[in-house]
């Protein structure tokens, strides 16, 4: 179902995100915030063997956020640490069939979110 | 599933008197009221004449001191900048309040760069204007007092017969925007001492596109559409005949229904604003909990964003306003035209709050069934929009953490 703005890919995956929740002793965590709107995303990582096996995020924000952050973990999950920081938002959006252009912001959000979350991995595990 | 629609300060459905009010005026009377020496042009002219004297009388004014506009924007602009273009002065002072609609806000831009001088008087936590700061702002060289009768997203009734009663002692006109209010709670233009005031059909069942300015007779405006003399010289144009008559018929049955539709919608609002009080927690009521529009519920909570609460509301059949910056311009260009309210931001609520907030706006045709439905389904929103929430959890670890 399309919801307002939205398209059907972005109302599905902000009525059913997938991921949500948080993973104990992640191996990385990423949280940024979105001054646009006072919006928020944390984004954990279980990552093994160079491989990203797992990924939860809670997301305070639109439904564009929330459905960016869910396509997100969907994205990244099986994907080399250098697989996942080259996803860019665009990817993201264009995985959610498109946002209007106010909300292309929103999956910049996810964006960043996984980088922040690599480097806290990278900061844990050194070397 | 049934559809409800709790979001009457964006319109209202048009009552279907008001339709059929309006029918003839599409295919049988289609004369311009300015050709009135022929039959068609005379039928026109008189069914606007009749829709001028009803709107007049749902104000107490004079048939003669009522001019139609396309809307309240327009109202509001012909208001602002034509009073104080009618000055004549250089320069000049405005006083306005903080939580005017963008159509009074944005029309002062212009007159800001020809010099005119503007006073925002703020707004209590409650949103309310105190009318000892609008005495305290007027000056020798203020021409024009604009604060609004009430404000449509936290549905605070502010205190017009005051500022209206010091307005007149100082010499100084006053507008008051009327749009969310006019035909929901009295308005009596002799009682408020307003020189002007803004309505718009469309927010008490009449159509969109129909509008007027009361303008006391007397005062001067200085026309902002150029052309020709319809309505006094004030608005050139063909008059919206089909809208005009709409407005007519729905100012004559608000005029009729006002009072038991206020005393429907105050029964229901308070059940609704009791309902979530008791079954949503960090939930927080705003604007005035007494001097309010009636069936009007506004709140924020905490840790739900406020697109995303519309968004779930609306799948749920439910269809309500936000103030939320995420929601507030979703065909802009990019997130530059995203602005949380002001309206908020002036009550004091924190900005990155304000994304929760929610209008509820009941209509005469809302229910009670309805207002339970609201009651129950909202809980589980915030619910789920918490459990997604970063803040929330990290909200409920302090708590657990503080072995609450
Ligand atoms: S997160 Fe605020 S607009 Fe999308």
């Amino acid at each position: 179902m399309a919801g307002g703005p939205y398209t059907a890919k972005v109302m599905d995956h902000f009525m059913n995100p997938r991921n949500v929740g948080e993973i104990e002793n992640a191996d990385g965590v990423g949280e940024v915030g979105n001054p646009a709107c006072g919006d928020m995303m944390r984004l954990y990582l279980k990552v093994e063997e160079g491989k990203i096996v797992d990924a939860k995020f809670r997301t305070f924000g639109c439904g564009a956020a929330i459905a960016s952050s869910s396509m997100l973990t969907e994205m990244i999950k099986g994907k080399t640490l250098e697989e996942a920081r080259a996803i860019t938002n665009q990817q993201v959006a264009e995985a959610l069939d498109g946002l209007p252009p106010v909300k292309i912001h929103c999956s910049v959000m996810a964006e960043q979110a996984v980088k922040a979350a690599l480097d806290d991995y990278v900061k844990k595990n050194p070397g | 599933m049934a559809r409800i629609f709790f979001d009457h300060i964006s319109t209202s459905p048009l009552d279907p008197r008001v339709f059929e009010a309006m029918r003839p005026y599409f295919l049988e009377v289609y004369g311009n009221p300015s050709s009135h020496i022929h039959d068609q042009g005379q039928a026109a002219l008189k069914a606007v004449d009749a829709a001028r004297a009803e709107v007049a009388s749902l104000l107490n004014a004079g048939p003669g001191e009522i001019v139609f506009t396309s809307g309240a924007t327009e109202s509001n602009n012909l208001a602002v900048k034509g009073a104080a273009e009618a000055a004549g002065r250089k320069g000049g002072h405005i006083v306005v309040s903080d939580v005017e609609h963008f159509s009074v806000l944005n029309a002062l831009i212009p007159l800001r760069n020809r010099g005119v001088e503007v006073t925002t008087v703020p707004v209590d936590s409650d949103g309310k204007v105190d009318p000892g700061d609008v005495a305290g702002a007027i000056r020798s060289d203020t021409m024009l007092v604009s604060v609004m009768q009430a404000n449509s997203e936290i549905g605070t009734i502010q205190p017009v017969a005051e500022i209206g009663r010091i307005a007149r002692e100082r010499g100084v006109l006053f507008h008051t925007d009327a749009t969310a209010s006019a035909g929901h709670i009295p308005l009596d233009v002799r009682t408020i001492g307003a020189d002007l005031v803004t309505l718009s059909a469309h927010n008490f069942y009449g159509p969109k596109g129909a509008g007027a300015l009361f303008v006391r007779e007397g005062v001067a405006l200085v026309s902002q559409i150029d052309g020709g003399f319809q309505e006094r010289g004030f608005r050139a144009g063909t008059e919206n005949v089909p809208g005009i008559v709409g407005m007519g018929a729905a100012a004559g049955i608000a005029k009729r229904e006002m009072g038991e539709w206020d005393f429907r919608l105050r029964r229901l609002g308070k059940r609704l604003w009791e309902g979530i009080a008791a079954s949503v927690d960090h939930l927080h009521f705003t604007g005035h909990p007494s001097d309010r529009l009636p069936g009007h519920v506004s709140f924020w909570v905490e840790y739900a964003e406020g697109e995303s609460l519309l968004l779930f509301l609306n799948v749920n059949g439910i269809m309500a306003a936000s103030g939320s910056a995420c929601s507030s311009n979703l065909r802009g260009h990019d997130e530059e035209d995203l602005v949380a309210s002001p309206v908020l931001r002036a009550i004091g609520v924190p900005s990155d709050i304000c994304t929760g907030s929610i209008t509820f706006s009941l209509g005469k045709g809302n229910t009670e069934a309805e207002v339970d439905e609201v009651v129950s389904v909202l809980p589980g929103i915030v619910k789920r929009l918490w459990e997604m929430s970063p803040t929330y959890l990290d909200y409920q670890k302090q708590k657990a953490q503080g072995g609450a």
